[in-house]
């Protein structure tokens, strides 16, 4: 398959190459099914794109900023350095472009109820805030490990009036949780529309997140022609479900001298075992409804990841991804904890912007890709979010609590 | 265990119309491998084929079974606690068809991916399985599988929901063999106070859209756990299916033997109630 084709991926089984599909319980089919439909017929509808453009405007701030990280980009072998500023976005980061998008679609569907799976807390948070806007019902299911490092979020869904149910079981991360979702889902598919947060899932999903997020790679691709009057050289974005990424990344795939780099969580080292970089150091099976690159053992038992960062603490990929990474179109390397924090406080020194720790993963590959590329390359990264959530992570991290000694 | 030449596959098939014969309707008890351990396990199973069970699941324990409920998945953390592996759940498999009961894995998709469809299939006959129960595959991706479960002559038992349309209906029997699956209800595994009221229902539609082919059997799960609600579902469908109720009692139970006994004394209730 070309690149060219990327265009029209997925086909109408949602397959990217031999990615995706749709590995899911018979009591969902149906739903599915309702869905594509429903998706489709409602993007075809001038009404449907109006309101949703509409409140992307007004609501949410669009379009983002593009804003030139010089101080930054010094540190980055010299190139110029433009951050997509999805972090500026109302709910501080890009899950609000496809939270938008579906709920608009929940209600178009005669559903009542909104349920989701958040990691970091960003995607439960926008989909709680999306729910408020359009008064709908919201549950949001969190690991019980991530509504401990992501305790403000889990404050900010319960104040915007969603109910957030902490998941005990397995590993307590965003896997656990969107298994959890499932489960409410199949009892409740009736009423109810699973708001999914990354580009994985079984189809439509990862096409239609996908197509949600899609508006940062158009503008951003509009904003640095216009700033540059040329194409970049890369983009960038970190890569947990991947839907930052494919959104930065769609319209510039079939711009062939654009470089795509995607940067997974390497936690304590790929080595090590200790990581969540999927299409690094993973292989292909069938997780959450699709076939996509996986962290999973011998007999095709799902890995335990690690990252410090909630939002890329995911085993999986969407299968886009996938099928890019086989396809050679987009590089996907692995960011360890400590290159991130160390990125995460450099942007904060240079540019006076406080990242959230996924897009740190990002600023780090921006770091190695400007080395690579030196001073005359352009690069565009996605800053997926802003970092207020983050704050006591790093407060622990860098040792910024009272009376503990400042590792910066 | 090899296979004799010429001697027919193992189906499930015939465990139901052996009941068929006997005018009730059979009884299917599912049990996890190495759940409570893998000896446990295979007591467990003795016990229920011993007490009544027609056809026993064993189920591959997976790290992420998102169809399961609270008590299935408890069961199952345990087993891989435990370090229960595939190459375990074929040892346990043959232990169980060692009893003469007919036995099908039941297995989410990605355990049998990695291992490679083809091998699976040929491991699991040899170990004298009858074939796979795959509640996360559904026709539309189940093409490696059709071509392994027909090249070893395994049963192929495919799930139906209250929500499945007519023309889903028609294409899950289609591709289905052995027997066909109707959950009782939109939701998880686990035992539940009363039968939906749309499981008969279901079984009849299911059964219409095999009209004109030669009908396979119809059996009902999820939710089912007691004689009475058993004798239920006997009334419309040809199989009774039960799963967490039986793990209930071994997670009740004080020990092993203890817990084997009220397996054997719920598999006997059931077993009345089917054929009440
Ligand atoms: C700010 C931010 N960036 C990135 C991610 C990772 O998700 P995705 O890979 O789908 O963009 C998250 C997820 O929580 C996030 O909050």
């Amino acid at each position: 398959m070309t690149i060219d084709a990327a265009r029209d991926l997925p086909d109408l089984t949602g397959h990217f190459g031999r990615f995706g599909g749709r590995f899911a319980p018979e009591a969902l089919m149906a739903a599915l099914d309702e869905l594509t439909t429903a998706y489709q017929t409602a993007v075809a509808d001038p009404a449907f794109r109006a309101e949703l453009n509409h409140l992307l405007k007004t609501y949410a701030g669009r379009p983002s900023l593009l804003t030139e990280a010089k101080r930054f980009g010094a540190e980055a072998g010299g190139a110029r350095i433009l951050l997509k500023r999805e972090d500026l976005n109302h709910t501080g980061s890009h899950k609000i472009n496809n939270v938008l998008g579906q709920a608009l679609l929940t209600r178009r569907m005669g559903k009542t109820r909104i349920i989701a799976e958040t990691g970091a807390g960003q995607h439960g948070v926008a989909t709680a805030t999306a729910a408020a806007l359009l008064g709908l019902e919201c549950v949001v299911y969190m690991g019980e490990v991530d509504t401990v490092r992501q305790a403000l979020n889990v404050a900010r869904m319960r104040m915007l009036g969603a109910e957030v149910i902490p998941v005990k079981n397995g590993s307590r991360t965003l896997k656990d949780a969107c298994n959890e979702a499932f489960r409410d889902w199949v009892a409740s598919v009736q009423h109810t529309h699973y708001c999914i947060g990354s580009t994985m899932g079984p189809h439509p999903f990862p096409m239609m997140v996908r197509d949600f997020q899609r508006i940062i790679g158009v503008e951003a691709r509009e904003q640095v022609l216009e700033l540059t009057g040329k194409l970049p050289d890369a983009v960038v974005a970190c890569v947990g479900g991947g839907s930052n990424a494919i959104g930065a990344f769609h319209a510039f795939i079939p711009d062939e001298d654009v470089r795509l780099y995607g940067f997974e969580a390497g936690g304590a080292g790929v080595d090590s075992g200790k990581h969540a970089a999927t299409l690094v150091g993973g292989s292909v099976g069938v997780i959450h409804g699709m076939r996509t690159y996986l962290l999973q053992d011998d007999d095709g038992q799902t890995l335990e990841t690690h990252s410090v960062s909630a939002g890329l603490d995911y085993p999986g990929v969407g299968p886009e991804h996938s099928w890019l990474r086989d396809t050679g179109r987009a590089t996907y390397q692995a960011v360890t904890d400590s290159e991130a924090m160390d990125a995460f406080a450099l942007l904060c020194r240079t540019e006076g912007i406080i990242p959230a720790i996924e897009s740190a993963h990002a600023l780090a590959g921006a770091l190695r890709v400007g080395q690579e590329l030196g001073p005359d390359a352009t690069i565009v990264v996605c800053l997926s979010g802003r970092g207020d959530k983050d704050m006591h992570t790093a407060a622990e991290w860098f040792g910024l609590v009272e009376g503990e000694g400042s590792a910066l | 265990m090899e296979r004799t030449e010429g001697a027919p596959a193992p189906t499930v098939a015939t465990a139901f119309e052996k009941a068929r014969a006997e005018g009730r309707a059979a009884l299917v008890g599912y049990l996890p491998a190495g759940f409570p351990s893998y000896e446990g396990a295979v007591a467990a199973a003795t016990a229920m084929v011993e007490a009544g069970c027609d056809v026993i699941e064993i189920g591959l324990p997976y790290s992420d079974p998102l169809m399961d409920g609270p008590t299935i998945q408890d069961a199952v953390h345990q087993a891989l606690t435990g370090g229960i592996r595939i190459t375990d759940v074929f040892r346990t498999v043959e232990a169980v068809a060692a009893t003469g009961a007919r036995t099908l894995v039941m297995t989410y998709w990605n355990p049998v991916d990695r291992y490679g469809v083809d091998a699976f299939a040929r491991d699991l006959s040899s170990a004298g399985g009858c074939g796979l129960i795959t509640p996360d595959l559904t026709p539309e991706e189940a093409e490696p599988w059709l071509a392994a479960s027909d090249a070893y002559d395994l049963d192929r038992v495919f799930l139906v929901a209250l929500s499945s349309t007519d023309e889903r209906l028609a294409e899950i029997t289609g591709v289905s063999r052995g027997f066909v699956y109707a959950a009782s209800l939109m939701g998880v595994t686990g035992a539940r106070s009363a039968v939906d009221t749309g499981a008969a229902h279901l079984v009849e539609r299911t059964r219409k859209a095999m009209a004109g082919r030669s009908p396979l059997p119809v059996g009902l799960g999820l939710g089912v756990s007691t004689g009475e609600q058993a004798a239920e579902v006997a009334g419309f469908a040809d199989g009774v299916i039960v799963g967490s109720a039986f793990i209930r009692r071994l997670l009740d139970a004080p020990s092993l033997e203890a817990g084997i006994d009220a397996v054997r004394r719920l598999t006997a209730e059931l077993a009345d109630g089917v054929r009440r």
